[in-house]
């Protein structure tokens, strides 16, 4: 085999792995991306696709039922805010009038189905993509994100 | 004062540094020997300056100096004294000085062991070492300075961030750096040799162990951070596929790639240019990864706090480091001379296909963790990338890795008898049509994972059966087997080892991802909760006091559907009053082949607590195969071939040895 002739096999091989996981990517990307709403424009998005909703925990709004497990509780941007609710154990930093993330798909009653509710891993630390929301509905009023 | 004497350390460090990164490489291009030597002095020089500035550092943190800025917002005086070591590179700035500091220790090493390098590469290696530690230095003084005094001191410091203040994630950072900053050596390596224009096997010789070292750190580091998460978190995960679990993932996919051509190049003398681009590729997802976890980019644990002047610091140091060695690669590697002609059907072969799909798995990963960054820039939508993504993209290019893993050691270099090696690995195809009649019966469900524990058994029997070829097992006594074993290289026992320990790690993987069991229940003292096959009951909650935290500790007797006893299980709900912040800290009995693993949240204010318990099957194999692909990199390590400095390159005429020109 002469030179010229390995390179090209490497190249083709090299050729058809990257076209495989290219289209391995764009199939799981199309599927697999959530993406992330505020109270305020969560009306926009796709009913029964996975998505993100932050914002914080409205004061006053948690509420244990009675199984002691399910949690329904508001989530605020301060201008407008949507219940959600949640079967499971909630992480150590979920707090009222903290900011959140939860995960999970928006049901036909406006209430949203939370799977999973994200922990932050500082008590002062805002994620950014709730810092941005409160910005954008004008109730931002802590210093640089992530301070 | 001493904080003082820290940071003027640190200005030292920066000027030994600009010292070493100019006089070594004009030395080197004049063929002065003074100027050339002048960088081992330079690199010892730097590492007593850096370690000075740590010690100092580690100083005011023991001695809770809290004049010192960092330490007031990053320990306190009640903290348990671990933890007040530890606080040092529980923050941005100390972490950077940590950072520096083993860079410095690499750079010194290869001053001290690379005694019979040829003194030109040395020279050069060593001014491509000092450059990195130039950018880093300034960076750490120009805007991370951890030595900023505060007037007035507070009286008490802010605690570090109680998720940091474990034993788990103590050792994780170091573990981690090393690691990382390990492959700067291949990195200089790769560009001192890009500026001689020459690669041979005698370089390869002296890449390998350097790589392999920092490879076994980070293989360390990783799987100490996932350990930690999986009994920290209290979330009965140990891989979220998070953006900066994803980061320090991407060098160790690129440096197992790196590890594996430099094999070819030492034994083979082919594959150069492409080491030379992996030792760089490796190096700079190093780079990305220290820089995006400490940028703030992406909201983490590791997420400091951010600001704008270090980003664009940081953009700027990542935009020459890597764009300028691509450049030089770029420009350079034409010259390298094409080596030795193979097969497909090869170890070369084998190796070129391990390197191919391991880059595409590693490009795959970069892509998923950093396409929301793309789409947020670009577009201002918001997107996550979740663990599906992953799921559909990295594993399914990581199966024909571990299928062909189990062939290419047993193939010969240049032309292999493909059939040969199929029929020796008639037993790996019994073992693995074995195991996965064993996963069906056993857990049935769906079929994917139960044909990846064929696999995983298919890849530990050949590793096992191509060992055991090596040393005739069972072919010759066993008196003489034991002989062959003990002259058998090192290097082989370690590829034997690391495969193997990759293999039950991965039974270990799909086993825990696919087949975990949970149940959160709202549990009063007495009742009692099932999960496959235990039974867990509530004895009782009671309070404690840790030295800067309260307790509230449950304990749950576990015992089989039979009423046998198993084992008691006290997982604990901390309150660290600095922060207000609480903590979980899980509780896990290891059967060995699955963790009973128990959390306790809140209570719900009527006698009962909600406890959450997870069956994990197998998740003590991950561990212990992690493991033993450390010991399999060690042991390689410890190969005589290897050692650190050790070989000489061969004596070729000078005609042979002058740069090559194509």
């Amino acid at each position: 085999m002469t030179r010229k002739r390995r390179r090209l096999y490497m190249v083709l091989a090299g050729m058809v792995l990257l076209s495989g996981a290219v289209a391995l990517v764009l199939a799981a990307l199309d599927e697999n991306l959530s993406y992330f709403y505020d109270p305020s424009n969560i009306a926009e998005a796709p009913p029964g696709r996975p998505i993100r909703l932050g914002g914080l925990v409205e004061e006053g709004s948690v509420v244990r039922q009675a199984d002691g497990i399910t949690v329904n509780f508001r989530v605020t941007d301060m201008a407008n805010s949507i219940d959600v609710t949640y079967k499971g154990l909630l992480p150590d930093l979920f707090r009222e009038g903290q900011g959140v993330i939860t995960e999970g798909t928006l049901g036909p009653d406006r209430v949203f189905v939370a799977r999973e509710v994200l922990a932050k891993h500082d008590e002062t630390y805002m994620p950014r993509e709730v810092a941005d929301a409160l910005k954008k509905s004008g109730q931002w009023k802590g210093g640089e994100a992530g301070q | 004062m001493i904080p003082e004497l820290g940071h003027f350390a640190l200005v030292l460090a920066l000027v030994v540094a600009v010292v070493q990164g100019v006089v070594p490489m004009i030395g080197a291009w004049r063929g002065d020997i003074a100027w050339m030597s002048a960088g081992r002095s330079a690199a010892y020089l730097q590492l007593i300056f850096v370690a000075g500035a740590f010690f100092a550092l580690m100083h005011a943190y023991v001695t809770s100096d809290f004049t010192v800025h960092n330490v007031a917002i990053n320990s306190h005086s009640a903290q348990p004294m671990l933890y007040k070591v530890t606080s040092v590179w529980g923050n941005h700035e100390g972490s950077m000085v940590l950072w520096v500091l083993i860079l410095a220790l690499f750079g010194a090493a290869v001053a001290g062991f690379g005694r019979n390098l040829p003194p030109t590469l040395r020279a050069r290696v060593l001014s491509v070492q000092a450059w990195i530690a130039v950018g880093f230095l300034s960076f750490s003084l120009f805007t991370s300075n951890p030595f900023a005094r505060v007037f007035p001191p507070p009286l008490d410091g802010r605690d570090l961030n109680p998720l940091l203040q474990d034993p788990g994630l103590a050792f994780h950072p170091p573990m981690l750096y090393l690691g990382y900053v390990g492959f700067s050596i291949a990195f200089s390596f790769a560009i001192a040799a890009l500026i001689e224009g020459r690669v041979d096997a005698a370089w390869a010789r002296w890449v390998r162990p350097w790589t392999l070292a920092a490879w076994c750190f980070l293989t360390a580091g990783i799987v100490l951070g996932s350990w930690w998460a999986y009994y920290e978190l209290g979330w009965g995960g140990w891989w979220f596929w998070d953006p900066v679990e994803n980061v320090s993932f991407m060098p160790w996919l690129m440096g197992t790639a790196l590890l594996h051509s430099a094999i070819v190049v030492e034994r083979r003398n082919a594959l150069k240019a492409w080491t030379i681009l992996l030792a760089i590729l490796t190096f700079s997802l190093s780079l990305i990864g220290t820089f995006i976890v400490r940028s703030g980019l992406l909201s983490s644990v590791h997420a400091f706090a951010t600001d704008p002047e270090r980003g664009m610091f940081i953009l700027l140091l990542l935009g020459i480091t890597i764009g300028g060695s691509l450049i030089l690669f770029a420009v350079r590697a034409p010259a390298l001379q094409p080596g030795g002609l193979f097969a497909p059907v090869s170890r070369e072969g084998a190796l070129v296909l391990n390197n191919l799909l391991l880059s595409v798995a590693c490009a795959t990963v970069f892509l998923g963790t950093l396409y929301p960054l793309f789409l947020e820039a670009f577009t201002g939508d918001k997107v996550s990338v979740g663990p599906p993504f992953y799921n559909r993209t990295f594993v399914p290019i990581m199966v024909p890795v571990i299928a062909a893993m189990a062939l290419g050691p047993m193939m010969s270099w240049k032309r292999a008898d493909l059939a040969g090696v199929l029929s020796r690995l008639k037993l790996a195809l019994g073992a693995a049509i074995l195991a996965v009649l064993i996963a069906y019966t056993q857990q049935g469900g769906a079929i994917l994972p139960v044909l990846a524990m064929g696999l995983a058994a298919w890849l530990f029997t050949g590793s096992v059966v191509e060992w055991g070829g090596r040393v005739k097992l069972f072919r010759a006594p066993l008196a003489d087997s034991l002989h062959r074993a003990r002259h058998l290289p090192r290097a082989a026992h370690g590829t034997a080892l690391a495969h193997a320990g990759l293999a039950i790690a991965m039974a270990g993987i799909v086993a825990a991802s696919n087949w975990k069991d949970e149940a959160v229940q709202v549990l009063r003292p007495g009742e009692t909760v099932e999960l496959a096959g235990y039974r867990y009951r509530l004895e009782g909650v009671e309070q404690g006091q840790g030295p800067n935290y309260t307790i509230d500790r449950a304990r749950l007797t576990v015992t089989t559907a039979e009423g046998e006893f198993v084992t008691l299980l006290d997982p604990e709900k901390r309150l660290y009053p600095v922060r207000a912040m609480p903590t979980t800290e899980a509780a896990i009995h290891t059967t060995g082949m699955a963790d009973l693993y128990a959390v306790i949240g809140d209570a719900d204010g009527q006698g009962g607590w909600t406890v959450r318990i997870f069956h994990e099957p197998m998740v003590p194999w991950i561990w212990a195969g992690s493991l033993i692909m450390i010991l399999g990199g060690l042991i390689s390590l410890s190969d005589r071939r290897l050692r650190v400095g050790a070989p000489a390159r061969r004596r070729k005429t000078p005609a042979a040895a002058a740069p090559a020109r194509a």
